[in-house]
C-alpha cells in the first residue's frame, strides 16, 4: 500500500520502487485534465449503477421466489443449478460469452430467426452494458441468494400469524413482514456491494473489452491497466488508482454511515 | 453451533411446515405456485443452456457451426478437436502449473490465515483490534494494480509461483470466518491443555486444529478454487508461456493473443477446420474438473460462507 506513494513522485522502471522524487499533485492534475479519463470515470460509474441496480435486488426476488417452493427436491435442484456459475473462472465465463454471442451463436441464430441481421454483439458499444450485466446476474443471482434464504428461515413464525389474523394476505405478509425480517441482511450487502462499484469487474471488462467498445466499455482500471501496462507510465497510473480506491473508500464509508443513521444496521 | 444449523436448515432442508399458512389456500395462491415453478425452470434453463451449448459445439463440426446451426445437441459429431487440443504440450504443460500453483498456493494459504486467525481469536492480545482493523481495511483499500506490480517485481518474484500465491495469501473474508470459528471454542479446552503441559504450538496442533478440521476444510476449498480459477496474477506476471496456467492459455486462445498461434499451427499441420469448435473444446476441458468436483463440493461451500456472514 506505501507503493501508492509513486502516485505523487516521479518512477523510474528500475530504480526505487518508491519514487525518484516529489512531483506533489502533478499527476493527479494530468488526468483531472485528460479526457479520456472522464469517459472512463462516466463508464465506471454508469457500469458500477447498472450493476447495482440488476445485481443487488435479483438474488432478493429469486430468494423469495425459492422460499415458496414448496417441494423441497425442486428447491434443492434450483438452487444447486443455481450457484454454480459462481464456480467458474472469469476466463471461462468470457470464453462462453464470447461463444453465445459470435456470429454464429445462439443469439445470432434467435436474431436470423426472428428475421434480423446478424449483429457482431462484441463489436458494438451500444451492446457492451447489457452484455456485461447480464453475464454477471447470470453468474452471481443464484449464489446471492444463499444469505438471504438464511435469513428467511429466521422470521418468526408469530410475525406471519399475526399478519394474518389482522387480515394480510400473502403479498402483504411479504411486505410487511418478510421484507423487514431480511433487512439487515439486504443493507449489509448493500453496503457491501457499493463497496466494490468503483472496482467494476475489472477482470471481465479486461477480458471482454476491445478498442472498438472502449467508448461504452474502458472504466477507470481497465484505462489505468492500459496506461500503466502498453504506456508505461507507472506513475501515471498509479495516481489513477488512488483516485479510484480513495472515491472506493469513500462510499463505502458514507454508505456505512447513511445505513447507520437511517435503518440503524451498519457494517460497524 | 446454532448457525451452521440454521444453514442446513435454509439449504438442505428447506422451510419449516409453518409455510402452509391457512388450511385453505387461495386460487390467486395456487395460480402463484404455479407462474412460479415456471420461473425457477426459466431460470435453471438460462443458467445451464450455455454449458449445454459449449459441450455441443465443442463436438459438432466446423460447418455446421460456422452455418449457426448448432444449439442443444452436436451437429456432424465428432471429437477431433478434443484430439486436437489434448495433442497441444503447452496446453498440457498449463493444466501442470495450474495444478501445481493451485497445490502451492492453496497451502501457503491455508497455513498463514491459520496463524492469523488463531492469534486473532485470543482475546488477551494486545493490539488484537489494530491488528484486526489492517485487514478489514484492506478489503476496502488495496494498494492498487501498479504498485503491487511494482512491488512483486522488485522483489523479483516474477515468473514464479511466489507472485501468485504470497499477493493473495490471506482472503480477509476467509480470515475473519476462521477468527470467529477459533472464538466459538471453549476457552476451557485450552486453559486444560496448557495445566498438561502442552505449549502454544501443542495446543494449536494438537487440540485446535482437530476440533476445527471442517472449517479448514471448508477454507481449502475456497482457496483452491480461487487460485484454480485465478488468472489475472500469471497473465501480469508471467512472460513465458511454460509457465502460464491453463485459465491463461484459454484467455489467449479466445483474445487470439501470442501463444494461441501454437495450436493453430498443430491444427494447419492436421489439415483440421477447427478454429470455431477449438474454444469451445478448451472451454469445456477447462471447466470439467469444477463440474466434476462441484456436485460434491457445494454444500461445504454455503457452509463456509453462511459462517462467514452471521459471525464475520
Amino acid at each position: 500500500m506505501l507503493g501508492n506513494v509513486i502516485a505523487f513522485r516521479r518512477f523510474r522502471p528500475g530504480g526505487s520502487i518508491f519514487g525518484e522524487y516529489w512531483v506533489g499533485l502533478r499527476y493527479f492534475k494530468m488526468f483531472l485534465a485528460d479526457p479520456t479519463f472522464w469517459n472512463v470515470f462516466t463508464n465506471t460509474l454508469v457500469l458500477g449503477g447498472l450493476t447495482l441496480l440488476f445485481c443487488f435486488p435479483l438474488p432478493i426476488v429469486l430468494a423469495l421466489l425459492l422460499n415458496e417452493v414448496r417441494a423441497r427436491r425442486l428447491k434443492r435442484f434450483v438452487q444447486s443449478v443455481s450457484y454454480l456459475p459462481h464456480f467458474l473462472s472469469i476466463v471461462i465465463v468470457a470464453a462462453i460469452v464470447m461463444q453465445l454471442l459470435s456470429m454464429d451463436g445462439t443469439v445470432n441464430q434467435f436474431v436470423r430467426a426472428a428475421g434480423g441481421e446478424e449483429i457482431a454483439f462484441l463489436q458494438r458499444p451500444e451492446w457492451f452494458r447489457t452484455i456485461y450485466v447480464s453475464s454477471e446476474v447470470w453468474q452471481t443471482v443464484g449464489w446471492g441468494t444463499i444469505l438471504y434464504l438464511a435469513a428467511l428461515t429466521t422470521i418468526d413464525d408469530d410475525l406471519y400469524e399475526a399478519a394474518r389474523i389482522d387480515g394480510a394476505n400473502r403479498w402483504r405478509q411479504t411486505w410487511h413482514v418478510t421484507l423487514p425480517g431480511i433487512r439487515p441482511t439486504m443493507v449489509t450487502l448493500l453496503i457491501l456491494n457499493i463497496g466494490t462499484f468503483m472496482a467494476v469487474g475489472f477482470e471481465k471488462i479486461l477480458l471482454l473489452y476491445n478498442p472498438l467498445t472502449y467508448p461504452t466499455a474502458d472504466v477507470i482500471s481497465t484505462y489505468l491497466f492500459r496506461v500503466g501496462f502498453a504506456s508505461s507510465n507507472f506513475s501515471y497510473a498509479a495516481a489513477i488508482g488512488l483516485f479510484e480506491a480513495v472515491i472506493g473508500l469513500v462510499l463505502v464509508l458514507s454508505a456505512n454511515l447513511i445505513a447507520r443513521r437511517t435503518v440503524g444496521t451498519s457494517l460497524w | 453451533m446454532v448457525t451452521v444449523d440454521a444453514a442446513e436448515r435454509a439449504t438442505e432442508v428447506g422451510p419449516r411446515p409453518r409455510r402452509r399458512r391457512g388450511i385453505r389456500q387461495t386460487r390467486g395462491y395456487r395460480v402463484f405456485q404455479v407462474v412460479n415453478a415456471i420461473i425457477l425452470t426459466l431460470v435453471v434453463v438460462v443458467t445451464l443452456y450455455p454449458f449445454v451449448n459449449i459441450v455441443a459445439r465443442s463436438m459438432s463440426h466446423e460447418a455446421y457451426i460456422i452455418a449457426g446451426q448448432v444449439n442443444l445437441v452436436p451437429r456432424g459429431f465428432t471429437l477431433d478437436t478434443y484430439q486436437l487440443v489434448m495433442s497441444d504440450p503447452l496446453f498440457w504443460t498449463n493444466y501442470r502449473n495450474t495444478v501445481f500453483y493451485t497445490v502451492t498456493a492453496t497451502l501457503i494459504s491455508i497455513v498463514m490465515t491459520t496463524c492469523y486467525a488463531y492469534v486473532l481469536s485470543k482475546k488477551h492480545l494486545k493490539g488484537r483490534t489494530a491488528l484486526i482493523g489492517i485487514a478489514v481495511f484492506t478489503m476496502f483499500f488495496t494498494g492498487g494494480l501498479i504498485p503491487n506490480y511494482v512491488l512483486v517485481t522488485s522483489l523479483g518474484l516474477k515468473n514464479s509461483v511466489w507472485a501468485i500465491a504470497l499477493p493473495n495469501a490471506i482472503n480477509v473474508f476467509n480470515l475473519l470466518v476462521m477468527k470467529a470459528f477459533f472464538e466459538s471454542l471453549p476457552v476451557e479446552l485450552e486453559e486444560a491443555a496448557a495445566v498438561d503441559g502442552l505449549n502454544t504450538y501443542g495446543i494449536l496442533l494438537r487440540i485446535v486444529l482437530p476440533l476445527s478440521k471442517a472449517i479448514v476444510a471448508t477454507m481449502v476449498l475456497f482457496y483452491a478454487v480461487a487460485f484454480w480459477n485465478s488468472w489475472f496474477a500469471a497473465f501480469l506476471y508471467m512472460d513465458q508461456q511454460e509457465l502460464w496456467p491453463v485459465t491463461v492459455y484459454l484467455r489467449n486462445l479466445i483474445a487470439g493473443a501470442t501463444g494461441a498461434e501454437n495450436i493453430g499451427a498443430i491444427a494447419e499441420a492436421n489439415e483440421v477446420q477447427a478454429e470455431a469448435t477449438l474454444k469451445s473444446v478448451t472451454i469445456v476441458l477447462t471447466t470439467l474438473p469444477i463440474l466434476l468436483v462441484y456436485p460434491f463440493v457445494q454444500r461445504y461451500f454455503v457452509r463456509g460462507i453462511m459462517l462467514g456472514a452471521v459471525k464475520g
